[in-house]
């Protein structure tokens, strides 16, 4: 029996999620299908940044327009997600120095706010950045927790009446004539295919887009560009560090949740599924750090990772640096482009520009199908899903209030009379409730959970792994993805043979659609946090990886779990 | 410096106050692991790291090294700079001033009010320091230099006092001039204040840099002139040593050099006796006594200088307190309402070793510690430099 819809979106991430969000708040039928866990392809593999636009403002003009837009939006609707950190571009004395005010014409033009900040209020802010640093600028760049995002999109398009298939693969596009109009999927989890049919295919698989169009006959060229990133054990600084320069390798510090993540570095690779991490990118991201960070190398390296950027040049465009290529999005309707209608793939954007690309494809796919709804993405503000913990704490800002300036700076809007490209109403949104670093310690202990909890560096309770568990899972990493557990300094040492334990627990009592091995799954997850501890296997972490080895080996003899 | 945790869980198991309470969730909870979510400028979230009390054992079974009693020092630190020092925590971590004002010719006066219950009810309800708290005696005849000698003739020592043995304890004091005085030493007791410790621990990070720059100030002319400084208060000294210097960021070539030239009084002695210097004309004291060394005494990491020294007086036996036990009390930690049955809890395994050995009398050389075991237990309690002096009949 197949699935109708109006819209068969593809791919599980950010952008699949706006798309589907938008689409179901529109009334417009949809499905979203996702070969992995939502989230877990390049949504979830980015450095969490959210941008004020300045990266781009001189490489890419209409990028840094789009993303000083969407920045405040966001905001708006999923503060949750994110923490107002502030971000700084600054001055090294590797950088150009004649560049600083080419970049603040360049904010001006493109409408980013900017303001430069004095040296001692640098200081005074963040003490271990370089004393070298010669000027400093503040944006109003953020970090945001994309796994968190998907989480609630996700929990919006269902509510909204949309429904979303995760662990489900695109086998085949049905072409009727120069038509699409239906898509076969298989279930992951029990192998059973399913025909989906529909009126248009939204292909939002981002590096995998070209794959996808492949499957319709449709050749589509992406540059899989990968971006490797490192995360250090704890936050050397709180408010996002980039360097003031033409945007380049290494020139960014982005502190999210517990960590400080070095990104990022760029390299072609043929495979979206397959790419290593190689021990000169680790390096250069260190080298890069050192100048922003004296002494940054010698910290603790969690692991590193990498995700795969969607580029999409224009053929005829082809030849020069992955750097060159715009990073704004493109729409791509194969009916004008290939002749093959019913598909319009969305590719390149940004993380943070991920509602406009949505709203911008569902504007096509509205007009197509004769729905004349507007665009209401802007204004829903997104729910947060149940296990998510939330202090009760007074908010922070009038904490912060009460202790006086000296303590937290808040950038102040709008920022020294630059003309605003939104409206003073809007800048109200930023009272909203962020998330702030200490909202989990600050939890726990309200609800007395120290003592039992699963994740001890991530600091997740028994009750919110119990929740994610109770929600179905399909590998331990969809708990990581939900709840961070196993993301700490020990990388699953602890809390891993815990959280399998429980999901046995869990299995036993309630039955599941398909269970999972708790072993195979144990083995799975910690295969992977071993992938990205490899390349930063010294110091601290080596004494770590030492420790969960003789844990998973030593004692649980985990090497010797035989495949299933 | 938290990096270097690798979660091992040593130091939760280790903590005596996470071991007898759920209110503190350990060393490693509060201390690396919390830390990542602490950030300057935001409001301390936790108020739990409130309940460590101190005693650095975390620090000595760290594997790895993690200074944690420090990282909860600033912690705590921080939320005093949020919050404010609540006015009991003030009271209690200015000893020097308490102890200036009790101690004197009004001294019976202060102790017959305190002796009183209804004093210590009216002072656990408008103060929060509990009513059973070890409070101590304060003296009618304060610690004083009997005689100032000049600067630089001859052996040379400085005796830091420290508040406990000015205004409550000034017996210890003359032991301690008595004993160094038999090596042929002048010792000299230049103006000093507190060390500034019960302000770290309460987290007044303000004034105890006020209070160890101060110190600085006084000891430098005599670190200087090569004049080593001696104390018998075991967490003065470290103070003194480490402590402050390191919690408060402190790293001039003057802190550094009074730092260098601090010792406890037994490490002092046992450098004497390492070089033949010290005298061994003691009598024979039959007795066997228990002995606690202070936790802040094993955070010298200087192995047990007392066993050493003492071990040449004939008959006299040591019996040593269990390896890292703890009284409890922690300096002021134990004064307080809410940790007043904390630290006698957590002081147990040690009341009832000293309890058992059957003695009348038990060595510590901390006189916080010293306190709170007599109070425990009922025996009575000195500083070894008592027996020593005692040893040497003086």
């Amino acid at each position: 029996m197949p699935y109708e819809t109006e819209v068969l979106i593809i791919g599980g991430g950010a952008t699949g999620l706006g798309c589907a969000l938008d689409l179901a708040l529109r009334g417009i039928g949809c499905i979203l299908v996702e070969k992995g866990d939502l989230a877990s392809g390049t949504t979830g593999r980015y450095h969490g940044l959210l941008h004020s636009g300045g990266r781009y403002v001189t490489s890419d003009p209409q990028s840094a327009r789009e993303c000083a837009r969407e920045n405040v939006i966001l905001r708006r609707i999923m503060p949750h997600c994110l923490e107002d950190t502030s971000g700084v571009f600054v001055v090294t004395p590797w950088d150009d120095a004649d560049y600083a005010d080419q970049f603040v014409a360049n904010c001006h033009a493109a409408g980013v706010a900017v303001q430069e900040l004095p040296l001692a209020e640098l200081q005074r802010r963040e003490s271990l950045l370089n004393r070298a640093i010669s000027r400093a600028f503040e944006l109003h760049d953020g970090s945001a927790d994309s796994f968190l995002a998907a989480r609630s999109l996700a929990l919006a398009v269902e509510s909204a009446g949309a429904r979303i298939f995760s662990y489900h693969q695109l086998e085949r596009l049905i072409r009727m004539g120069d038509r699409v109009v239906a898509g076969v999927v298989t279930d992951r989890r029990s192998g059973e295919q399913q025909r989906i049919d529909c009126a248009y295919v939204l292909n939002a698989s981002g590096a995998w887009a070209g794959r996808v169009a492949a499957l319709a006959g449709v050749q589509l060229t992406l540059v899989a560009g990968k971006g490797t990133m490192v995360a250090m054990n704890h936050r050397m600084v709180n408010t996002v560090v980039n360097r003031c320069k033409y945007p380049a390798d290494g020139d960014i510090i982005v502190p999210i949740h517990t960590v400080a993540v070095l990104g990022t570095t760029d390299l072609h690779v043929p495979d979206p599924d397959h790419y290593g991490i190689e021990a000169h990118e680790v390096a250069l991201l260190l080298a890069e750090g050192e100048k922003l960070i004296p002494g940054l190398s010698r910290y603790r390296a969690l692991r590193a990772w990498a995700g795969v950027r969607p580029l999409y040049q224009d053929s005829g465009q082809r030849g020069g640096a992955d750097r060159a290529i715009p990073r704004t999005f493109k729409l791509l309707d194969h009916r004008e482009r290939d002749g093959v209608a019913g598909l319009i793939s969305l590719v390149g954007g940004k993380w943070t520009t991920y509602r406009l690309m949505a709203e911008e494809a569902v504007n096509l796919v509205a007009q197509r199908l004769g729905k004349l709804q507007p665009c209401r993405t802007a204004h829903e503000v997104l729910p947060v899903p149940a296990t998510e913990h939330r202090a009760h704490l007074p908010p922070l800002r009038g904490a912060a209030a009460r202790y006086g300036a000296q303590t937290e700076h808040k950038a102040t809007w709008p920022i020294n009379g630059l003309a605003q490209p939104w409206g003073q109403n809007e800048i109200q949104g930023l009272d909203a409730d962020y998330y702030y670093l200490g909202q989990h310690l600050g939890a726990v202990e309200q609800s007395q959970a120290a003592g039992d909890l699963i994740c001890e560096c991530e600091l997740v309770t028994r009750a919110r792994v119990l929740t994610a568990l109770e929600q179905g899972i399909h590998t331990l990493d969809d708990i990581r993805r939900t709840l961070r557990v196993g993301m700490g300094p020990c990388q699953g040492g602890w809390c891993v043979y815990r959280t399998a334990a429980l999901l046995y627990e869990v299995q036993q009592t309630q039955a599941q659609d398909a269970p999972i091995d708790p072993n195979m799954a144990l083995r799975d997850f910690l295969q992977a946090r071993w992938k990205g501890a490899l390349p930063i296997l010294w110091g601290d972490q080596l004494r770590q990886a030492r420790l969960d080895e003789q844990i998973y080996v030593g004692l649980l003899g985990v090497d010797l779990i035989a495949d299933s | 410096m938290l990096d270097h945790c690798i979660k091992c869980n040593i130091c939760t198991n280790a903590c005596p106050v996470a071991a007898v309470s759920d209110r503190f969730p350990g060393p490693k909870y509060v201390g690396p692991q919390a830390q990542r979510f602490r950030r300057v400028g935001q409001p301390v979230p936790d108020a739990a790291v409130d309940y460590c009390s101190g005693c650095r054992i975390c620090n000595l079974v760290c594997p790895t090294g993690v200074p944690i009693a420090e990282l909860n020092a600033r912690a705590r630190a921080q939320m005093v700079a949020e919050r404010g020092l609540p006015l009991r925590n003030w009271l209690i971590a200015h000893t020097d001033l308490i102890g200036r004002l009790s101690a004197g010719p009004q001294a019976p006066l202060v102790n017959a009010l305190l002796g009183w219950a209804g004093t210590r009810w009216l002072a656990e309800q408008c103060l929060g320091i509990h009513r059973h708290a070890p409070l101590p005696r304060a003296t009618r005849y304060p610690f004083r230099a009997r005689k100032q000698p000049r600067l630089g003739r001859g052996k040379q020592v400085v005796y830091f006092h420290g508040c406990a043995t000015r205004a409550y304890e000034p017996h210890v004091g003359a032991a301690a001039l008595a004993v160094l005085a038999r090596q042929g030493y002048e010792v000299l007791v230049p103006p000093q204040n507190c060390c500034g410790l019960p302000l770290l621990s309460n987290g007044d990070f303000a004034a105890a840099r006020r209070a160890h720059m101060a110190n600085v100030r006084h000891l430098w002319p005599y670190v200087q002139a090569g004049v080593p400084i001696v104390g018998t208060s075991t967490s003065c000294t470290l103070t003194l040593k480490e402590e402050a210097p390191e919690l408060l960021d402190l790293h001039s070539h003057e802190v550094q050099a009074v730092a260098a030239a601090t010792y406890d009084i037994f490490e002092f002695l046992r450098h004497l006796a390492e070089r033949g210097e010290l005298c061994d004309a003691v009598r024979p004291l039959e007795q066997e006594l228990p002995y606690h060394m202070p936790c802040q005494y094993r955070a010298h990491r200087i192995g047990q200088p007392v066993v050493d020294v003492l071990s040449m007086i004939p008959g006299l036996r040591l019996k040593l307190s269990p390896a890292a036990s703890c009284c409890g009390i922690a300096g002021t930690y134990g004064l307080k309402r809410e940790k007043y049955a904390l630290a006698q809890a957590v002081g147990r395994p040690l009341f009832s070793f000293i309890t058992q050995t059957g003695s009348s009398l038990a060595l510590c050389d901390s006189e916080t510690c010293r306190w709170q075991i007599s109070h425990a237990t009922g025996v009575a309690t000195k500083h070894p430099i008592e027996l020593l002096a005692e040893a040497y009949e003086l």
